[in-house]
């Protein structure tokens, strides 16, 4: 009886001998003839195909490993990967095979259900950030950061890069790999630390730490070293806070996982990226433009190619190619369900929970939360022990604790509170501190 | 450049839409106090806001409500062409089927959730699965350690030539400011060394689209960091020499980067590792099943002999006896990201990995091959061969035939269109004239490849009894061929309310 070697594989052993006898070969290993013999192999030393229930099962022992913040766990960890509520809308579009099994639209006519809704991450993003202009996304908020200094360096012909020490220092990290290659040199300064030797000045905001920083006064000091203005902003606190468009940014980016994408473990996310018009020529990623069929129909292209590596090879603005598209629908997808208010609310939301948090934190004894800095939905916490012995305590009644900062801050725990984060939730982990601080 | 000036403002409630829902965005049809979902209520006091000047004044983004949403996102996913509604040859892009289960078991909460900043002790299956993946990919490609980080094949790349950077470096040898790229190299490859701060020397290849041996010979000296190399070939051949240029390259001091996009064409039949290459990236994406996303997700991981292991991009992970953990590589090139790479992708990846087999990554490479081949055999008769001898995982054809009688590539191209097909990879490689690059991938049966092939010879005949029909295709696709060269020109790259 004819068969297949496994389900992925549709021909049948009839079916290639067919296919073999077109071709004119006694066998298939005719076919790898060109494979110099010493470097032939006769297969890998790899474990045996699983059936799809037993792979199902293996795959879920290891999921059943991890502790996440679901099932009366609480959670109570940003720093850089945020916890929100993602409406039902965002899995049902962002799963529909016709978006997630294409690939970068460069056949327009069959590819319009991607390439608008790259036009619509585009424009919600300038709306959003209140910048002009606005790529399809890059591979997350950290790699568009240094993709935006190596773009300064690009516009200003400098050749170092100054970023504020509020900056996430992962961040950080991710600009000097990008810096190296190149021979740029990356300078981590204070509120009056760039120069004239700078080509930006990279600013985050609400900073690593989760205060608001005095972004108009960044900015001047920018300007007065001749410098481009760079910010990292949060994308669901522009729900409620003045925009990088509003406060002067050249080029502003974001870490888009917030808007209705899992934690993940990391990844993947995307890059949001933005800037003035000035610079869009200089933009590296895919940017999609509105134009005309021969029918005179409204539809949507991959333009400005002459920035991007499959045209201009060594020349290109950068060497992204595939990015984050189908994370890119589900911000989309997401800020169209939550709208204007919604984004408004969720906002305010996180704002005041985490108020209200940082306030019954710092009335605890040992604890202490500097309640006169204008924050955003994470603050640093005080601990009256080592931040990662109070986690392991918390752990043990099913809460996962801040981030432990105590490199940065003494004694410091980062924590963040959002929406996802009940009032009960937020009681009980008042209550756990309170009991791993005796 | 000014707002006012250059962008041209369309008006929306004149815009003829395909299929009814292009063209009109969403800002379009947004609705003053329609919903798409409702938000709990503040359960805790309000506290008073920040300074004024912090806050924003207005916000415009849309109000729809939530069945207005759904349609319109539906109905624009119908005016894409995607491999679960039908055959994508685009050479090396690798379109194979994308299994379901992945999606899944990616989903689960226990992988989702995890937030990458907990504690190792509250990830180990998550670690536990990475470390499993590196293992696998270091015995896939006869490498002796993997780095996951990188986000996507480019993000590798660039990860490889970085490390090949910090190598030199290390051992005080700053003088080596070239690296060799074949002109059939990906687009990506100059760019990514570009990047990296090298000069690029472009190397001539030959008729199979391997680099010109004799031009290697002159130009491999003590000034040169390395050479990125596509294997197979973007002509889809496997380059006879790989080991003798390897051979060059460390005689004169320099590393081969291999650029293994395209690993599926030998999947289980030869290793990187084992032909000399010191770095090599993989893009799961496509040899590994993972969904291409509209252009990603996708992940580039790297692999490395012992001597760059130092150098992979933070975090890798390691196994120790109290269990696995994220570590950094003493001299490692730094982070490439801000955590650890597209977990997503990489949890599809182990799964199918998982669901093949050793075995069954075999079948693989013998299954694209074959399909390849089967249809280089139907269309050689009609259409040009870039090369005439057996193919690996794809096969390129010159349109050049088809063009002396009136319809050139891209009209070929857009005439598959209407027969139900997305076109191959065309006009490229470079060096192939009228090229059109076809990758059936393992996944597909004969019969659709047959469908393809008599669509293809079809539109051979048409090129010579009715080339006009060609050259105004397609007409059956949601739109007609659009003018690029005016949205180059007079950019609209976001929407605009109406003056």
């Amino acid at each position: 009886m004819a068969s297949s070697p496994h389900p992925y594989i549709a021909n049948t052993d009839e079916d290639r001998r067919r296919m073999l006898d077109a071709v004119g070969v006694a066998s298939s290993d005719e076919l790898f003839a060109d494979i110099p013999l010493e470097f032939r192999i006769g297969g890998l030393d790899l474990p045996s195909a699983l059936s799809e229930l037993e792979l199902t099962r293996e795959m879920a022992d290891l999921a059943h490993k991890n502790v996440v913040a679901a099932n009366g766990t609480a959670s109570f960890l940003g720093a850089g990967a945020y916890r929100h509520f993602i409406p039902s809308t965002v899995a049902h579009v962002v799963s529909r095979g016709e978006y997630a099994t294409a690939y970068t639209p460069y056949q327009p006519e069959i590819s319009q259900g991607t390439l608008q809704t790259m036009f619509e991450l585009q424009s919600l993003t300038c709306e959003l950030t209140g910048m002009d202009v606005a790529n399809a996304g890059m591979y997350d908020g950290a790699s568009a950061l240094a993709e935006a200094c190596l773009m300064t360096c690009r516009i200003t012909g400098r050749e170092r890069i100054a970023v504020h020490s509020g900056v996430n220092p992962d961040w950080i990290e991710v600009v000097r790999t990008y810096a190296f290659g190149p021979g740029l040199a990356v300078d981590v300064v204070g509120d009056t630390g760039a120069t004239d030797q700078h080509a930006c000045l990279a600013v985050q905001q609400p900073a690593f730490l989760g205060g608001l920083e005095d972004v108009w006064s960044l900015g001047e000091a920018a300007r007065a070293a001749g410098a481009l203005y760079v910010a990292a902003v949060d994308p669901i606190s522009l729900g409620m806070l003045t925009p990088p468009g509003g406060y002067g940014a050249d080029i502003a980016v974001a870490e888009g996982q917030s808007l209705g994408w899992p934690v993940n473990y990391g990844g993947p996310y995307i890059g949001l990226f933005t800037c003035k018009s000035d610079y869009v020529r200089q933009m590296p990623g895919r940017i999609v433009g509105r134009t005309m069929d021969l029918d005179g129909r409204t539809g949507y292209v991959l333009t400005l190619q002459t920035r991007e590596q499959h045209i201009r090879r060594e020349r290109a603005t950068s060497n992204i190619c595939t990015s984050q598209q189908l994370v890119g629908l589900a911000a989309t997808v997401y800020l169209a369900t939550v709208g204007k208010h919604g984004l408004r609310t969720i906002a305010e939301t996180c704002y005041h929970k985490a108020r209200y948090a940082a306030a019954q934190i710092d009335a605890l004894a040992g604890y202490s939360v500097d309640l006169s800095k204008p924050a955003f939905k994470e603050f640093v916490v005080g601990c009256p022990k080592p931040p990662a012995e109070i986690n392991e305590r918390l752990l043990e009644r099913d809460i996962i604790g801040g981030l432990d900062v105590s490199h940065l801050v003494e004694a410091g725990m980062l924590v963040c509170v959002t929406e996802m984060n009940t009032r009960e939730d937020i009681d009980r982990f008042c209550d756990a501190l309170a009991e791993a601080g005796r | 450049m000014t707002m006012t000036d250059e962008y041209v403002s369309l008006d929306p409630q004149s815009d003829p839409s395909p299929a009814g829902v292009g063209g009109k965005l969403t800002f379009d049809r947004s609705s003053s106090g329609r919903k798409g979902v409702v938000l709990p209520a503040l359960d805790v006091p309000e506290s008073p806001l920040p300074d004024e000047r912090f806050l924003r004044d207005d916000l415009r983004l849309p109000e729809m409500a939530q069945n207005e949403i759904i349609r319109y996102f539906v109905g624009l996913s119908r005016l894409n062409y995607s491999v679960d509604t039908g055959f994508y040859p685009l050479g090396s892009c690798t379109m194979k089927y994308n299994p379901k289960v992945n999606e899944d078991v990616a989903g689960l909460p226990g992988f989702a959730a995890v937030h990458p900043q907990q504690p190792a002790t509250t990830v180990q299956g998550a670690l536990e699965l990475l470390y499993e993946l590196q293992t696998w990919l270091c015995t896939i490609t006869g490498m002796d350690a993997a780095g996951l980080a990188p986000a996507a094949g480019a993000q590798g790349e660039l990860s490889g030539i970085l490390m090949i950077k910090a190598y030199h470096q290390g051992r005080g040898d700053s003088a080596r400011r070239k690296v060799l790229v074949p002109e059939s190299a990906h687009g990506t490859n100059p760019a990514t060394a570009a990047m990296a701060g090298f000069d690029v020397v472009s190397v001539p290849c030959d008729a199979d689209g391997n680099a010109d041996s004799g031009f290697l010979a002159e130009n491999i000296d003590e000034t040169v960091a390395g050479m990125m190399y596509t294997l197979p070939s973007t002509l889809g051949l496997f380059d006879r020499e790989v080991g003798r240029i390897a051979e060059m390259l460390h005689a004169n001091g320099a590393l081969l980067y291999g650029d293994g996009a395209n690993q599926n064409a030998f999947l289980s039949r030869a290793r990187f590792g084992d032909m000399g290459f010191d770095v090599v990236h993989l893009n799961l994406h496509k040899t590994f099943s993972t969904p291409h996303g509209g252009g990603g997700p996708g992940s580039g991981p790297v692999c490395v002999k012992s001597h760059l292991a130092p150098y992979l991009p933070a975090p890798v992970v390691s196994s120790e006896g109290s269990g696995f953990s994220l570590t950094r590589p003493p001299k490692s090139i730094g982070k490439t990201m801000a955590f650890h790479g597209n977990f997503g992708v990489l949890v599809r990846a182990l799964t199918y990995m998982k669901s093949l087999g050793g075995d069954g990554l075999r079948h693989v490479s013998e299954n694209a091959v074959i399909n390849a081949n089967y249809v280089q055999a139907r269309l050689k008769s009609a259409y040009k061969l870039a090369v005439d001898r057996p193919c690996m995982h794809e096969v390129v054809l010159s349109g050049s035939l088809q063009k002396k009688r009136g319809a050139k590539t891209l009209d070929i191209a857009k005439r598959l269109i209407d027969y139900g097909f997305h076109p191959p990879t065309i006009y490229f490689p470079l060096i192939v004239d009228e090229a059109m690059m076809i990758e059936p991938t393992e996944t597909e049966s004969i019969e659709a490849l047959d469908a393809f092939c008599d669509a293809m010879l079809a539109i051979d005949r048409e090129c010579t009894e009715t080339p006009e029909i060609v050259k105004s295709a397609p007409t059956s696709a949601p739109l007609r061929r659009l003018d690029e060269a005016t949205a180059a020109r007079k950019p609209v790259l976001r929407w605009q309310p109406s003056a």
